[in-house]
């Protein structure tokens, strides 16, 4: 019986992702387009050699990051839709440092350390004003954080094309680039870099045993299941919330780090690429497992490097990987609910 | 007042008659229980796909049918897997936000920068004569009449007829307007579907008359719908609140544009979104009353400041139909 149920599980899942895929070929044949021949070119432009495998690398590391602290918000029941903005300030206070500490007479690796410090202390600021205007103000997360989102992006502007403005005029290709030493060393003949990988691994490692075995992470799940119950049961809500606020800050505030010193090497307008709302996709794709959400996104990260070049190609939108995870995800929760309702009426009956 | 001044109000009241129906059409879903959080998608897709159908057949009409057709659909994914597949509604509209921008944009690439086809003009003979208040309000095209329309009629099918005491019951004691005999949930899709087409319609009215023409991710309306919804909290689900709400919005766009030569220093885009952090403080202004610590620290002050400053609070709060959000099962 468990096996069956485990199969029928299994096969809802590969229904949703056939789905997925037929809507997306449909999508493609409407307008003209070869099917067949968009998904070869998304894979020859992210996994046919070491350079852009490599690509695919660096851009999946921020995202794992994101989305593993996104799973502290989730499982206390949080929205955390101001993350993308958490991800820009982190990339604008590693920026400050570096900015600043950039002339002076200290070790380049040093001053990276800091300028990292520095986004984490940024993404967790931008995350505690979200939760602050929930816990205290009783503004629904959702939308303070949207707000804070297009303020991040405001502020990221004004930087650019103000204080921090290149010589002459400032322009939307950002800052001026940081010098090599500033630069996270990658490894030789890739654009990959371990620091990144290092920050991950021990950012998954330790949200996966902060949800799995410790207090905090029950309790949490308590907020999460029943915010009401749990708080007539004497847990302390707010600080709990808060605290779930400021540990996905921290998260999202390295990725803005890594973003600034391992990508760009500079602020550059919309630094967080998105990976906050693809963080959110992937976590519900997941259903919320820590584990899982690697190589989910990995492969969400191969369609974002691969569609890039779409345009330049074939004349399609590089969009075509988002409408791919975005209805892969939609799929797989409709499918989620017609199993559970075939489910409930079997277990009825 | 003189003429530059008329025509810029007039410019702000064609520029807020989008927000209107997509505020009041998810004023509508919401009130009866539903929430709706696809707006920014659902706003870009039905805004290119009105105007590629309009510009296709050559036929306006048909462009904001298909817009809202479009608005309809994607309510209508989210009214089915909340109330019959008992999903997340915040999960699926969340993906439909993104899904549907991204659709937006790969479907329409073909389509960008054609050339477009607009909404003529259609000042109100007689009326548009009258000093200062003509050259305003009766100087427009069809669409901003409609969208005054809308909120005198969505005002009184709110909260003067049965029907709309019926929709604040499936919203507030979904369970109480059940044991009187209302069919909850078929009441829901119904104005799921009535909602998500006014914000469809939204996107034509973007793309056939505000900002004509479909440019991609440069529209310029990625964003728009996000707004929308915070305006609805802000209008405390009342179509005239939110209407104020809309105009207050676009008024504050309109100033940054203003103030732009101005603050010569500021680059054009932060005073673009300087409606957000005043948008986070009045839905802050709106919501903080509805807080216990608010209440607890009225306590033990006197009672007419208690009373005062209660009465204060009733005025400005905005709290939420009392089921938004909650499936409704009947028990059976």
């Amino acid at each position: 019986m468990k096996i069956k149920t485990l199969l029928f599980n299994i096969g809802f899942r590969v229904l949703a992702i056939v789905a997925a895929f037929l809507f997306t070929v449909l999508i493609i044949a409407a307008i003209q387009a070869q099917p067949i021949e968009a998904y070869k070119n998304i894979l020859l432009g992210s996994l046919s050699n070491g350079q852009k495998f490599g690509e695919v690398v660096r851009a999946w590391l921020p995202l794992v990051i994101v989305t593993s602290g996104l799973m502290v918000t989730f499982t206390a029941g949080l929205w955390n839709i101001g993350v993308e903005g958490q991800i820009t300030m982190g990339a604008i206070f590693t920026t400050a440092v570096l900015r600043l500490l950039q002339d002076q007479a200290l070790a380049p690796g040093l001053i990276l350390v800091l300028a990292i410090m520095a986004g984490a202390v940024g993404g967790i600021l931008w995350a505690s004003l979200a939760g602050l205007l929930k816990i205290v103000g009783g503004i629904n997360e959702i939308f303070a954080g949207l707000g804070l989102n297009f303020v991040a992006d405001a502020i990221t502007l004004w930087l650019i094309f103000g204080p921090w403005k290149r010589p002459g005029v400032g322009s939307m290709s950002g800052t001026i680039p940081f010098k090599d030493e500033l630069r996270l060393p990658t490894l030789p003949g890739s654009p990959v870099s371990i620091w990144p990988m290092v920050i991950a691994a021990i950012l998954v490692l330790t949200i996966y045993i902060i949800l799995r075995g410790s207090y905090f992470g029950l309790r949490l799940k308590a907020i999460g299941k029943n915010l009401r119950a749990a708080y007539l049961k004497g847990v302390p809500t707010a600080s709990y919330m808060l605290g779930a606020f400021m540990l996905c800050g921290l998260c999202a505030g390295l990725a803005g780090a890594i973003q600034v010193t391992g990508v760009h090497f500079r602020l550059v307008p919309s630094i967080a690429s998105g990976y906050g709302f693809l963080g959110i996709l992937v976590a519900m794709l997941v259903n919320y497992h820590v584990l899982w959400a690697l190589p989910v996104a990995f492969v969400f990260s191969t369609l974002n490097t691969g569609s890039i070049q779409l345009p330049i190609v074939m004349k399609l939108d590089a969009s075509l990987a988002g409408v791919l995870q975005g209805s892969l995800v939609l799929f797989v929760l409709l499918l989620e609910g017609v199993r559970k309702k075939i489910m409930g009426k079997a277990g009825e009956g | 007042m003189d003429s530059n001044t008329l025509t810029s109000i007039a410019g702000m009241l064609a520029l807020a008659a989008p927000l209107i129906f997509a505020v009041i059409g998810e004023t509508f879903t919401e009130k009866a229980g539903i929430i709706n959080l696809s707006l920014n998608g659902t706003i870009l897709l039905s805004a290119m796909s009105g105007f590629v159908t309009a510009i296709t057949f050559n036929n306006i009409p048909l462009g904001f049918l298909v817009g809202g057709a479009v608005g309809m659909l994607v309510a209508l994914i989210v009214a089915f897997s909340s109330i019959s597949l008992k999903q997340s509604q915040v999960a699926i509209g969340f993906v439909l936000a993104l899904l549907c921008r991204d659709l937006a944009y790969f479907i329409g690439n073909p389509f960008m920068g054609s050339p477009g086809i607009r909404v003529s003009y259609l000042p109100i003979p007689g009326l548009v004569d009258i000093p200062y208040i003509g050259p305003i309000f009766f100087n427009q095209n069809i669409l901003v009449y409609a969208s005054y329309l809308l909120i005198i009629l969505a005002t009184l099918w709110i909260f003067k007829t049965r029907p709309g005491l019926m929709l604040q019951g499936i919203g507030e004691k979904p369970m109480a307007a059940y044991t009187r005999g209302t069919n909850v949930n078929r009441l829901r899709y119904i104005y799921a579907a009535v909602g998500g087409f006014l914000v469809g319609l939204a996107g034509p009215m973007y793309s056939l008359s505000v900002k004509v023409g479909w440019k991609g991710s440069l529209s310029g309306l990625d964003g728009l719908g996000w707004i929308a919804l915070a305006i609805t909290i802000f209008g405390a689900w009342n179509p005239l609140r939110a209407a104020i709400g809309v105009y207050l919005f676009v008024f504050l766009q309109w100033l940054g544009m203003v103030l732009q030569p101005v603050l010569a220093d500021f680059p054009s885009q932060v005073l673009q979104v300087a409606p957000f952090p005043l948008m986070i403080l009045t839905l802050l202004l709106v919501n903080i009353g509805n807080t216990e610590w608010v209440e607890k620290m009225l306590a033990p002050t006197p009672e007419a400041f208690r009373r005062a400053v209660k009465k204060l609070i009733r005025i400005v709060r905005s709290s939420p139909p009392g089921s938004l959000g909650v499936p409704f099962e009947s028990g059976k």
